[in-house]
């Protein structure tokens, strides 16, 4: 089970590497918020955060993500789940 | 990987060696970014053409552009891509003047996804219907390429469809005339034939996907999401399998298989163990594995890959099983270039590809040895080298799935590449070689651990002195109570070595035996060592070891001996090496040499030495 600092702390990783800066993460940081957030980084990002969660998100789920932190309750909602 | 360096020859040069590593979808995608960023354009002085790639199709693309420039980078193509519009391939093919025709492609890739190609075709169709369906899909095909050729002359490579459909009937889907899933499987067995006839090359994601399991290729969510027809966690695979092309296409595919003997080609080692001792042909499992890989092999070889051999080993040992073992599947006449001795294989397979004259990067080495395979990826990195492990069956899965030897045809050349070359056989000992031995060897961080002989390590000290032939100076055999008798004679000492590094415990390697005389002088009875380990300095350490005990029972000199044997021709001049100076030879070859303590300082190595 991961916390949702822990979870942070991976999605801060996950997006440096994907947009090669450090970006302040808040939950309400959407894409609309980060030039370069489009669609492909988009994918980089949920690929990511599959490969490191080892988890794999419904396509309800990707509807869903429209800000870090949709992202992050998944992410927790999932991995507490199993 | 996010920092290559600022100067584009060196950026390049680490990018191709982070490049040979099996990278996933995020890391493949940064170390594209990485290279766009250190290397800009195509780095000054590539042997390769630059590509300058048109990727055309109707789904989602863009996730398959850094892993096709990634895999370029592997094999050292520079790799420009253009994409089109999404789903606009025809569109701009056809149009006269677009962003397509000023990119000036000078090579193509159709990438039709399933979805796209099966549309017209439904269960409700009747076999008349669905033979319409599939006329009009090849028809638009051809059109497609005929376009494509007419405005660029360019070599086109095609995409097959992926099984991405699933079946309605189930086994034989194939008796339901409109299934999408049926539908597809026959256009992709419709397209060899059409392919063949225009000349077009085809990206075979049908077979490679019935490989790995369809999940691997195809993510429904991933579609739904972003039309991406291949999953991102395939396309590092997906950029594979196109860069093979690409390189094939400028003749950069790997020409020659370069083959280890001793538990590559056979079990065993066939300087110990004898010809029918080696492990090979029916009746066992890995016998009858080591069979199926010399099939693999020959296989190659008859659609003209030739086979090469590098062996430590002495070549007359080496040359038997190809002659007079009747399970051996590979002849001599097989092998285009053979080469067994002692010399270090980086030189040896430097020494192959000048025998067969290709580049280093035509070779594929295959070694059960993780030592030898580092070393060649150490000292020859454009040698591909693919991990194994020591299981037979691994070898050919590496060679399969490296698709080192993709080939775009077959010629009749090809099929009498090996005679052509037969006769070319390297087989002198190699002179003074290149290969930086030294810092090689004082990276694997060696450890010779000695013990004394004892109870714990008797069995495998048995064994050892009753089995080793090749590196034994005297093959003195001794039963237990021999040993037992040694351990308990105070003017006698056994050691017994194991040699550690990275890699792993190699396990006890050594065997020596020393017997002070009644003139002070140490007769060095019994020296055996197990030849995995040649070439490793293992040698001069263990002199260090023997002087030193032969110092602490008083002796002044240490005597090596030589008896000859059928097998043990690698160690004639052993001692000579080690700085002894003859003192006698016996009729039939064997000898005596001398060396004095007095005099004797330890030699220096990379090996570290402890008792344990």
């Amino acid at each position: 089970m991961a916390s949702e600092d822990r979870i942070y702390v991976a999605l801060d990783e996950i997006f440096r590497d994907v947009f090669q800066r450090d970006l302040p993460l808040r939950a309400d940081l959407t894409a609309k918020d980060v030039s370069g957030w489009d669609s492909f980084k988009q994918i980089e990002i949920i690929m990511a955060v599959e490969e490191r969660f080892a988890l794999r998100f419904t396509t309800r789920e990707l509807d869903s993500l429209l800000s870090v932190g949709d992202l992050a309750r998944i992410i927790m909602a999932k991995t507490t789940a199993s | 990987m996010r920092t290559l360096p600022g100067d584009p020859a060196a950026a390049w040069r680490i990018a191709g060696a982070l490049a040979q590593y099996d990278l996933s979808f995020t890391l493949t995608n940064a170390l594209d970014q990485a290279i766009r960023r250190a290397v800009g354009v195509m780095p000054p002085g590539l042997t390769t053409r630059p590509v300058r790639l048109a990727l055309l199709g109707s789904a989602t693309m863009s996730h398959l552009v850094s892993a096709i420039r990634v895999a370029g980078v592997r094999r050292g193509l520079w790799i420009d891509i253009y994409e089109n519009e999404f789903g606009q391939y025809l569109q701009e093919l056809s149009a006269p003047r677009s962003p397509l025709h000023d990119f000036q492609p000078s090579a193509i890739l159709l990438a039709l996804d399933a979805y796209h190609l099966s549309a017209a075709c439904t269960a409700s169709l009747d076999a008349q219907g669905s033979e319409a369906a599939l006329a009009e899909a090849t028809d638009r095909i051809r059109h497609v390429w005929r376009l494509a050729r007419d405005a660029f002359n360019c070599p086109i490579i095609h995409q097959t469809a992926l099984p991405a459909y699933p079946p309605l009937l189930g086994s034989n889907e194939h008796r339901l005339p409109g299934s999408k899933s049926a539908f597809t499987a026959r256009l992709n067995a419709a397209l060899r034939p059409i392919a063949d006839e225009a000349g077009v090359h085809l990206l075979a994601l049908d077979i490679r996907a019935s490989r790995d399991g369809l999940a691997a290729w195809h993510n429904p969510t991933y579609w739904h999401h972003a039309k991406q027809e291949i999953a991102p966690a395939a396309a590092p695979a997906y950029g594979e399998l196109v860069a093979r092309l690409l390189g094939a296409l400028q003749g950069r595919s790997a020409k020659c298989l370069v083959l280890d003997l001793d538990n590559t080609l056979w079990g065993g080692v066939v300087g110990d163990d004898g010809v029918d001792g080696i492990i090979v042909g029916q009746g066992t499992a890995s016998g009858e594995a080591y069979v199926a890989f010399q099939d693999y092999c020959r296989e190659l070889s008859r659609r003209g890959v030739i086979l090469a051999i590098c062996s430590k080993n002495d070549e007359a040992n080496a040359l038997e099983p190809f002659d007079s073992h009747p399970d051996m599947l590979l002849r001599r006449s097989d092998i285009a270039c053979f080469v067994a001795n002692w010399s270090d294989k980086a030189a040896n397979i430097r020494q192959i590809a000048e025998e067969l004259n290709i580049g280093l990067d035509a070779l594929v080495f295959i070694d059960d040895n993780p030592f030898e395979r580092n070393l060649i990826r150490r000292e020859l990195p454009m040698v591909a080298v693919p991990e194994v492990t020591e299981d037979p069956v691994s070898f050919i899965e590496a060679i399969a799935a490296g698709g080192f030897f993709e080939a775009l045809s077959v010629t009749e050349e090809d099929r009498e590449r090996t005679a052509q070359y037969h006769g070319n056989r390297a087989r002198e000992v190699l002179r003074g070689s290149s290969t930086d031995l030294d810092s090689y060897l004082r990276g694997l961080e060696m450890q010779l651990v000695w013990r004394r002989f004892d109870n714990v390590g008797l069995a495998r000290i048995v064994q050892l002195i009753n089995k080793s032939n090749q590196f034994n100076l005297t093959t003195r055999r001794y039963t237990e109570q021999g040993v037992l008798a040694v351990m308990d004679d105070p003017t006698t000492f056994g050691l017994q070595l194991r040699l550690l590094d990275r890699f792993g415990d190699n396990g006890v390697i050594a065997i020596i035996v020393g017997r002070l005389q009644q003139n002070h002088d140490l007769l060095i009875d019994t020296w055996l060592m197990s030849c995995r380990v040649l070439g490793r300095q293992v040698e001069p350490t263990t002199l260090n070891l023997v002087a030193a005990e032969a110092q602490r029972l008083g002796a002044r000199n240490l005597i090596g001996e030589y008896i000859p044997t059928r097998k043990n021709a690698m160690v004639k001049d052993h001692y000579a090496k080690l700085g002894f100076a003859a003192t006698e030879t016996f009729p039939g070859g064997g000898s005596r040499a001398l060396l004095s303590l007095a005099a004797f300082t330890p030699i220096s190595t990379f090996i570290h030495v402890t008792e344990g």
